[in-house]
């Protein structure tokens, strides 16, 4: 118990110094539910986007305690938790859509690289087209294929002409592995697709304007589970090029895809490591629970 | 633990049978039921009753002034009478004397007639329009002078209205509009064939008339447009960016509570009050004109704007949150995501709503009385600031007219009237099936 607690304190002492190195005793397991303070290593090597200390708040409600943790570059990490946790909710702050709702309030600090995400002189359109984001419901726009992958590019005018938009189109929905499927029907409306199709198309108009880390909230929650294995096979693609944050309510898709994990329970994170190490060896007794299905 | 529970909270129904308690209640329910539906039966038949009460009665009686009588008379294009001179001045041809035409080919069918009143009587079978439209034709085609033409011209609205069968023959002569002697003469008429009812343009080619035969709605046709297009110019425009500033931009604060408050409360003010303001301010203060379709249409949209504007609030909030989080999660700006995605999908609602509140702007006519729309205008307006009416107000000034004909002709306006709400209301309808998108 002792132990724990001072394994604990060391790990928080990493959380916010970050190049102090980190003792982590093997074995050792956190079995009090009280202990609402991050077990494991929350630091990378190479970090993409650095968070510390990140509150949010919807009016009276506290939905973030004091979360600390690293998204290392060309990564896939997985926010799992049972309902409520926050996992979205953090996930929303990667790329600040929590200012559109106006009760929320966001305090700490989120990096991207360099960049403080909060600061004066970071637009938040800037930050969106470098933090894009797949929604848990596939949500194209109510235009054709084309217009959907092609939006991104033009409203911020990254291309000239209308062959290098098309040359971008195509290139997107081919990373996304949909090209097959619609070269012919371009000018068809998104929605005609099928759910697991219109979610790659979601996934294509999000890399369109080669985002630097790209965050997704349940994709495949309305999918089967063939459309969900593309997707996965897809997000294994994806991470050469690009960081990827996803959360998931299925253990055994944190468990595919993601090489690194983090445990959210009532706006705490529990527990974050390694996948392998999360799901075979969890170090939290919260955790342990939640993987073995206790409750959640 | 829950079970026990559960069996406890049964107890008092233990040894009762549940069927018979529940088949207890079931002819009490059913019959409720009934009775709901026959009370919803007699309220919708009532109100299909009156509908069709009101269409029959308004059809019936104001079908008839779509026709109008017209009278076959012999005339003589006297080149001596219209054109002494022979040098076919404009001039001189407009001021020629073409009654005396008319009463010269009337004279011709009925050569019996002698005496000053008997030949009054005779002429005022036609309408004083009659010579109007002799001169027209002539400046027409000046190639009439010299020739004998059969012309029909429009009869007065006496014999229209007999001929009609509206009156009684069998009544003294003194108590109806009609002598015996050109009773007589419809008679002959009528059995020569030179008597006919024709498709009535004069309704929809004149202004207001005294004369019910001559009275048109062109002028308040016209009067409403200009009114209706000024509104839609103010109200569409201005209404949709209040709507998008609210439900888009504005913060949610105790000023934009009472904001709209206010606004709802607009909506439910009496149109009168809306004319009182525009009398106060449009005319008073900026000194405008009275009776101008500007002035109608700036009073009318203020009416319209509360209704356009809660309708394309609600059109607005019906679009789905996840377009607009797709939108900013592309990294578009506020404006990018209400402009390309959220405006393009409410604007069948907007539209719809608009057009509703159009129709109800083209129907009302309190407010427009009290900035002088109501006044008698014969000219047909041709701009934004001609003294003009509208068609509403048309119907108000008719139908305090006694004369047969003209009760005849405002049904017949508030016919033209229900087109256009109608087609109105269709547009809408269409409209809304068209650019209805699916996400």
């Amino acid at each position: 118990m002792s132990t724990t607690a001072i394994d604990t304190q060391v790990a928080l002492n990493g959380a916010l110094n970050r190049n102090a190195p980190l003792r982590q005793s093997a074995g050792v397991q956190v079995t009090d539910y009280e202990n609402r303070q991050t077990v494991g290593k929350i630091t990378v090597d190479n970090p993409k986007m650095v968070c510390r200390e990140v509150n949010v708040h919807y009016g009276q409600k506290h939905a973030i305690k004091n979360v600390s943790l690293d998204i290392g570059a060309n990564e896939v990490i997985a926010f799992i938790g049972p309902s409520g946790c926050g996992k979205s909710t953090f996930l929303r702050c990667l790329n600040r859509m929590n200012d559109t709702i106006p009760t929320a309030r966001v305090t700490g600090q989120i990096k991207l690289d360099d960049d403080d995400i909060h600061a004066k002189e970071i637009d938040v359109v800037q930050l969106r087209a470098r933090v894009g984001m797949v929604f848990q419901k596939p949500n194209p726009f109510p235009k054709s294929i084309y217009e959907n992958v092609a939006y991104g590019p033009r409203i911020h005018g990254m291309v000239n002409t209308k062959a290098e938009l098309d040359d971008l189109v195509r290139e997107s929905l081919e990373r996304a592995g949909l090209i097959k499927e619609v070269e012919k029907r371009m000018l068809e409306p998104g929605t005609s697709l099928s759910g697991g199709q219109q979610q790659r198309l979601c996934i294509a108009r999000a890399i369109a304007v080669n985002p630097e880390v790209i965050l997704m909230d349940e994709p495949c929650s309305a999918l089967d589970p063939i459309a969900t294995a593309k997707i996965e096979e897809l997000i294994d693609e994806l991470r050469e090029n690009y960081t990827i944050v996803i959360v998931t309510h299925s253990m055994q898709q944190a468990a595919r895809v993601s090489q690194r994990t983090a445990y959210f329970h009532l706006g705490d994170l529990i527990e974050i490591g390694d996948t392998d190490q999360i799901f075979t060896n969890p170090r939290h007794k919260l955790t342990e629970d939640y993987i073995t299905g206790r409750f959640g | 633990m829950n079970k026990p529970t559960a069996r406890e909270g049964a107890t008092p129904l233990r040894g009762r049978n549940i069927k018979t308690i529940v088949n207890a209640g079931l002819a009490r329910r059913h019959a409720a039921e009934r009775r709901f539906r026959w009370y919803g039966l007699i309220a919708i038949s009532l109100g299909l009753a009156f509908v069709v009460l009101m269409f029959a009665n308004i059809i019936g009686k104001g079908s008839p002034a779509f026709w109008q009588t017209y009278i076959r008379v012999p005339i003589s294009f006297d080149a001596a009478a219209l054109d002494p001179e022979g040098k076919r001045d404009p001039q001189a041809l407009a001021s020629a004397d073409y009654a005396a035409l008319v009463r010269a080919g009337l004279r011709q069918m009925f050569p019996a007639v002698e005496g000053r009143l008997p030949l009054r009587a005779l002429s005022a079978l036609t309408s004083s329009d009659a010579a109007y439209e002799l001169q027209r034709r002539v400046q027409d085609n000046p190639g009439l002078i010299g020739t004998q033409q059969e012309v029909w011209l429009l009869a007065s609205a006496a014999v229209d209205t007999f001929v009609k069968g509206n009156i009684d023959r069998s009544l003294p002569e003194a108590e109806r509009p009609l002598k015996d002697s050109q009773i007589e003469w419809i008679d002959q008429l009528r059995a020569a064939g030179k008597i006919e009812r024709q498709f009535n343009a004069v309704l929809f080619r004149n202004g207001d008339s005294r004369e019910p035969e001559q009275a048109g709605i062109r002028g308040a046709l016209m009067g409403s447009f200009f009114t209706l297009v000024v509104t839609f110019l103010l109200s569409f425009p201005i209404g949709v960016a209040t709507a998008v500033y609210l439900e888009e931009f504005a913060p949610k604060n105790r000023w934009t509570d009472i904001i709209e408050v206010n606004i709802n409360n607009l909506a439910a003010v009496p149109s009168i009050v809306f004319g009182l303001l525009g009398l106060a301010v449009f005319i008073n203060f900026f000194g405008l004109p009275r009776s101008a379709p500007l002035v109608g249409g700036l009073v009318l949209s203020l009416m319209t704007l509360p209704v356009i504007i809660i309708a394309g609030r609600a059109a607005l909030t019906s679009v789905p949150p996840s377009i607009r989080e797709a939108a900013l999660g592309m990294g578009a700006s506020k404006l990018q995501m209400v402009g390309h995605h959220v405006l393009p999908l409410a604007m069948p609602g907007m539209l719809t709503g608009s057009i509703i509140g159009m129709a109800r702007a083209l129907g009302e006519s309190a407010p427009l009385l009290m900035i002088g729309m109501v006044a008698f205008i014969v000219d047909v307006p041709k701009n934004f600031l001609d003294p003009s009416t509208v068609l509403p107000v048309q119907i108000y000034l008719w139908s305090d007219l006694p004369e047969r004909a003209f009760v005849e002709r405002t049904s017949a306006a508030i016919m033209v009237l229900l087109a256009f709400m109608i087609l109105m209301n269709g547009l809408a309808i269409l409209l809304r099936k068209r650019f209805e998108r699916r996400w």
